[in-house]
């Protein structure tokens, strides 16, 4: 019992990027039509967002100080960040210990900037293209923007710690009334997904509650109707595409203490996460939800040692097993609804 | 003669001189000269176009064609891969029972993938074969070990069983690859002036295969099998309302197709007697969509064209440093040149993917049909001044009067 919970809570903080990603990729097909393969990149490029912040926040100016020397007998040299000399050690101490959290403010406007600027710049011609060269272009679009992150800022990982306060694990079994040390759980794990959560909530609280949203919902289902009832579709799906890159974003930041980001983890998540849109249905949002965090847990349970010596192999290839079985038996996905990219 | 009719038989012919003649046409600069580095005649790039050539016309049979995009098509590759180096480790260091055995395993496993694959189509598509392709990498990466070796690779060794032939040879190395006795590593070497010219054995054979493939890929680009593989890239449904059922042509495309990566797998493994499970990874296969696309999809030449020009560019700039852009901007003033030079940095050397990615995306976006698209369009821009309206007589035929006069 205690070894299940554990799995299913390994398999939370995975299945949620899948299911932030899966669920920004469906907001892009459902709404515009368009598969886009660049998606990976912007979760990664919100990744970076939080190491631009964190780089910026630590950096800072050299003195001297006579009174100590370090082991060569030099005076020794402090290095000071800028922040702690403006805001004071305290304040500064804790905005750079924050880094990562504080990201989030910044990669929203970065991220729907981004977003807009893709859509209006590149995707708004290919909308009457078939769906291949949706894929390629994108696809190109890819690459792009991952070697200009390999360039900026290298082709190695980069650490970015989370704040110290959530930095331990802590025994999640003793909650539940299990031995102690039997279920222990990083924290940020647990904030990951508590994140994850609120976001997802809020997407769907925005489409089903908003006037704005119920709009988009209409056009989902029949973008023309809308448009002839006068309505400007075209500028609600580009804020649409705009609010799924931040999405996709914001799990990229949040993401960077779990895994140092590095400039191919987009198309490391977007194979995967193409696959979970596929498993949840094409176009349906509960759908992609569901089946990230299905297809993360199920790969946690295929990682158990007792399993991986029953069937050797099994963790490596369980999603796209999954996504194979599903998809020739039922051909919709778990979710997906009539006629979406039947043509 | 062969099936071909006249217009055919030039370009056959024309590839055949280009191909067969490489080693001089991709060597017009002296040896030693600053403009050396642009030379491509050397045996291991020469015999990457051939291969990768192979590659790419089997894929552009099923992408071309029938429209059916795969991501997963280097599986084949490097499933052709690893069968070759098996039959070198357990039967003979001759190429050819290596190249038919590659070819008739990337059939098999691209049956059962397609079989499979092939019930969906548009994206599902390609997300299944991108599946099964990133399936067959990880198993090969971990469980597959005992058979792929992992990560090191599947390499020759020493006290391999090679029943036809010698497990090593009399001065105890490896023996090497041969088509029954030709070294497949064996070049000759001609001098004139200033250049060397290299005909290496291998690049010939690669050749020679990439000859006989593209004459087959024209044959079927020509047959009435073809023009079904084109009908349900047009039109699936009115192709099934006709009362013909699309599957077969489309699996057996898919098949084709993989065995061509399975030969361009074998030759790959014949040239350099080892393979690594990254030759299966997802970014191989968007490799040969890269070049598909960028040569132009669905023509006969473009998928060749396309190799080519990434490869080649691949290793020409992959060798353009730093050293080399000041020596190249040296006659502007200083600091013009480090301008310049740091304007160019990113897209070479290193760079080489961010120029590719670029390309690529300009291509997709004005030049839907690629390279040849753009060299179409070059030449009618000069038919056009030469023989003004000379094509619209055909699509606006004039009026002519109902009855006779």
């Amino acid at each position: 019992m205690d070894a299940i919970l554990l799995q299913i809570l390994n398999g939370l903080d995975k299945g949620s990027a899948y299911a932030l990603i899966a669920l920004g990729l469906t907001l892009i097909f459902g709404t515009l039509g368009v598969v886009n393969f660049a998606h990976g990149a912007l979760f990664m490029i919100g990744a970076f967002c939080a190491v631009t912040l964190s780089k910026f926040l630590t950096l800072s100016f050299e003195t001297v100080d006579p009174t100590k020397t370090d082991f060569l007998g030099q005076p020794l040299k402090v290095k000071t960040p800028y922040v702690e000399a403006w805001f004071g050690p305290d304040f500064g101490g804790a905005l750079i210990d924050w880094a990562v959290p504080l990201s989030i403010l910044f990669a929203i406007p970065v991220m729907i900037t981004v977003g807009f600027v893709m859509e209006r710049g590149l995707i708004k011609h290919f909308y009457k293209r078939p769906h291949a060269d949706q894929i390629l272009v994108t696809f190109g679009l890819a690459i792009v923007l991952q070697e200009i992150i390999k360039q900026v800022y290298g082709a190695n990982p980069i650490p970015t710690p989370a704040p110290d306060a959530f930095r331990g694990s802590f025994d999640f079994g003793v909650l539940l009334g299990f031995d102690p040390s039997v279920i222990i759980y990083p924290y940020w794990r647990l904030v990951y997904f508590l994140f994850a959560a609120v976001i997802i909530g809020a997407v769907f609280a925005f489409l089903q509650f908003t006037t704005f949203g119920m709009v988009v919902r209409a056009g989902m289902a029949d973008r023309e109707t809308v448009g002839l009832l006068g309505i400007n579709i075209d500028r609600r799906f580009t804020i649409m595409f705009g609010i799924a890159a931040a999405v996709a974003g914001l799990a990229g930041v949040m993401y960077t203490p779990i895994n140092s980001p590095n400039y191919h983890m987009g198309m490391d998540f977007l194979v995967l996460s193409f696959v979970v849109v596929v498993v949840g249905g094409m176009g349906s949002l509960p759908g992609a939800v569901a089946a990230g965090f299905l297809l993360g847990i199920l790969e946690s349970f295929a990682s158990m040692n007792e399993i991986k010596s029953l069937i050797p192999g099994i963790d490596q290839i369980i999603i796209y097993l999954v996504a194979i079985v599903i998809l020739l038996t039922r051909p919709r996905g778990l979710m997906g609804r009539k006629g979406v990219m039947e043509d | 003669m062969l099936g071909l009719d006249k217009k055919d038989w030039t370009l056959l012919l024309i590839v055949a001189v280009l191909a067969l003649a490489a080693p001089f046409i991709l060597n017009p600069f002296p040896a030693g000269s600053e403009l050396a580095q642009f030379n491509a005649g050397y045996p291991d790039l020469m015999q990457r176009f051939a291969i990768f050539g192979i590659f790419a016309i089997g894929f552009n049979i099923l992408f071309g064609l029938t429209g059916y995009l795969s991501f997963g098509h280097a599986a084949f590759l490097g499933v052709g891969s690893y069968s070759a180096v098996w039959m070198f480790k357990l039967l003979s260091m001759n190429v050819v029972p290596a190249i038919l055995l590659s070819m008739v395993v990337a059939a098999l496993f691209s049956l059962l993938i397609g079989f499979v694959s092939l019930r969906r189509s548009g994206i599902y598509f390609s997300i299944l074969t991108l599946a099964f392709a990133q399936m067959s990498f990880n198993l090969a990466y971990s469980v597959l070990t005992p058979i792929t070796n992992g990560e090191t690779g599947l390499q020759l060794t020493l006290d391999d069983p090679r029943i036809l032939g010698a497990s090593a040879t009399a001065d105890g190395s490896i023996p090497v690859t041969n088509l029954f006795g030709l070294e497949m590593r064996s070049t000759f070497e001609l001098e004139i002036g200033a250049w060397l010219f290299q005909f290496n054995a291998g690049y010939y054979l690669c050749a020679v295969i990439m000859l006989l493939a593209f004459y087959a890929a024209m044959r079927i680009f020509r047959s009435p099998f073809g023009i079904m593989l084109r009908a349900v890239k047009s039109n699936q449904q009115r192709m099934t309302y006709t009362g013909l059922n699309p599957r077969p042509y489309t699996l057996a495309a898919f098949v084709i197709s993989g065995m061509y990566a399975g030969l361009a797998g074998g030759l790959m493994a014949s040239m350099d007697p080892l393979a690594g499970a990254e030759r299966m990874q997802w970014t191989a296969s968007g490799e040969v969509v890269l070049m598909t696309i960028l040569g132009g999809a669905g023509t006969l030449l473009g998928p060749v064209l396309g190799a080519g020009f990434i490869k080649y560019f691949e290793n020409i700039f992959s060798k353009i440093n730093d050293n080399v852009l000041h020596g190249w901007f040296s006659f502007l003033p200083d600091g013009l040149e480090d301008l310049l030079v740091s304007i160019v940095h990113p897209f070479v050397g290193k760079g080489w993917h961010l120029t590719l990615g670029i390309l690529f995306m300009l291509v997709v976006i004005f030049l839907p049909g690629g390279l040849i698209e753009g060299g179409q369009r070059i030449v009618r821009l000069f038919r056009k001044k030469k023989a003004p309206r000379g094509e619209d007589a055909d699509h606006h035929p004039k009026e002519t009067p109902h009855v006779a006069e």
